[in-house]
């Protein structure tokens, strides 16, 4: 089992309610985020293209935040879903450091937080919560080990990319494209 | 024209809008982690040598700091973390992969080897010092029969110590500034040479002091090569390695970095130990003040510039 999301950047429309669904539903506290949209534009009016990604911890493969971290705090659980155990954590920033996506930042209580694909929601068959309230339907989320899955059949039949794949990380996060 | 915003907003403290979670904590244990590294490791070598009577201030007055600096060094790492009552955890686990994580195990093993070290030496360097219960003073004799013993770990591990300062930085793929194999080296030679500025400080005996004042401006030579190599390496590399370098040269960086480490905390220095060595008389305190504070500075602009490094997508 192989958990990951793709994100279809031709139907988003960049109305930030994954972000708004993600804070209220893990209690993000007031000034943090766990997932954000990002806005790409290229080129100059005529010729211009859009880019939006709602975009969040990639849940590595290679994770060099599990690699990097002292203590074990974070670790994969199954499904390959990277977790931070709270009472591991003692907040040392080595995996802040470690991930050239910035998903991860340092709660005011202390510990190391960032997006856990809603586990307590997965656990009992739900969708995270952005996948849930999306408008557009425009995210995947699913098995990529199982090849009757949604999220596998979108990837056959469309062009995707993962960000940073340069970085060796192995993100599990995939752009419609 | 390609331009990039958060249509979402996000203003996370420390990370938005470059990271900087790692503040003056960090640099000010990487020095002294170096210093303790280059003072133990002089101390072992020479005893291995069996110079320990020629060599005074290095295997005897010297590390009578490192547990001092290691222990500040280790409280400086204590204020960095967020979650501090949990630190203990660190020692419930053993992570290879971790670099932070064998780091904290090396400190583990080497603080208590240089209180050991300063133990056996205390009374010699203080003659009026009084252990006071019999059984420190049969411990104390113990440990001065079998110093030669302690002197190969000591020296064994301080290199690890001293490497592991630049590993912590360099094991971060993410922060194309740091990650390059040449930081460990670059820092281990660093913090001998900071090491050897002490001596030369502690030092009364002119013989030692021209010893340790050729060690350094070696090392001094070594570092700048080092230098050199790790700007060359970055632009023969990516685009995020040529923007890192370029924070050095012509960025944010540049002024500081050639001012205060190449400039003042290198070639100046190593211009006076060579005028030293030629026989002028230079006051032995000013290259040694400005090769510690190049180094300090060095270790600043480091933690600091390498945050502002990532890649670019």
């Amino acid at each position: 089992m192989r958990y990951g999301m793709a994100i279809d950047t031709r139907k988003c429309v960049g109305c930030s309610d994954c972000v708004v669904a993600c804070q209220t539903e893990n209690n993000v506290p007031i000034g943090f985020c766990r997932d954000w949209v990002v806005e790409v534009v290229d080129g100059t009016y005529p010729n211009v293209s859009i880019e939006l990604r709602s975009e969040r911890c990639n849940h590595c493969a290679n994770s060099p935040c599990v690699r990097c971290c002292p203590t074990g705090a974070s670790h994969f659980e199954d499904g390959g879903i990277v977790l931070v155990e709270h009472n591991k954590c003692i907040g040392c920033g080595a995996c802040i450091e470690a991930c050239p996506y910035d998903a991860r930042y340092s709660h005011p209580d202390g510990y190391v937080d960032k997006c856990t694909f809603c586990i307590h929601r997965v656990r009992e068959g739900n969708n995270p919560a952005c996948v849930s309230v999306c408008p557009t339907s425009c995210m995947y989320f699913g098995d990529l080990d199982d090849q009757n899955s949604k999220i596998v059949n979108v990837l056959k039949n469309r062009k995707f990319k993962s960000l940073a794949p340069e970085a060796g990380t192995k993100p599990q996060i995939f752009y419609l494209v | 024209m390609k331009e990039e915003l958060f249509a979402s907003g996000r203003n996370i403290p420390n990370i938005d809008p470059y990271l900087n979670i790692w503040h003056w904590q960090i640099p000010i244990y990487l020095f002294l982690g170096g210093v303790a590294a280059g003072i133990l490791f002089f101390a072992g070598v020479f005893t291995i040598l069996g110079k320990e009577n020629k060599m005074s201030a290095t295997v005897k007055k010297a590390p009578l700091l490192v547990p001092f600096l290691l222990i500040f060094g280790l409280f400086m790492l204590f204020l960095d973390l967020k979650h501090k009552l949990f630190f203990w955890q660190l020692y419930t686990t053993i992570r290879l992969e971790s670099p932070m994580g064998w780091g904290a195990w090396v400190l583990m093993i080497i603080t208590p080897i240089s209180i050991l070290w300063s133990a056996s030496y205390v009374r010699e360097v203080f003659p009026n010092w009084d252990w006071k219960y019999d059984f420190l003073k049969t411990f104390e004799a113990w440990l001065i029969k079998y110093r030669l013993w302690i002197a190969w770990p000591m020296a064994v591990y301080a290199v690890i110590l001293g490497i592991y300062t630049g590993i912590l930085l360099s094991a971060f793929n993410a922060r194309p500034l740091w990650n390059t194999s040449i930081l460990g080296p670059l820092f281990l030679v660093s913090g001998m040479s900071t090491a050897a500025a002490v001596i030369i400080m502690l030092s009364k005996d002119h013989k030692e002091r021209k010893i340790m004042g050729r060690i350094d401006l070696l090392l001094i030579v070594i570092e700048l090569f080092f230098i050199v190599h790790l700007l060359m390496g970055f632009l023969a590399g990516s685009e995020a390695q040529i923007n890192a370098a370029n924070l050095f040269l012509g960025g944010k960086f540049t002024a500081p970095f050639f001012t205060f480490v190449v400039l003042l905390g290198l070639i100046f220095p190593a211009l006076l130990e060579i005028f030293e060595l030629k026989g002028y008389k230079v006051p032995i305190y000013i290259p040694a003040i400005l090769v510690l504070l190049g180094g300090l500075i060095f270790r600043f602009l480091m933690v600091e510039a390498g945050q502002l490094t990532r890649y670019l997508y």
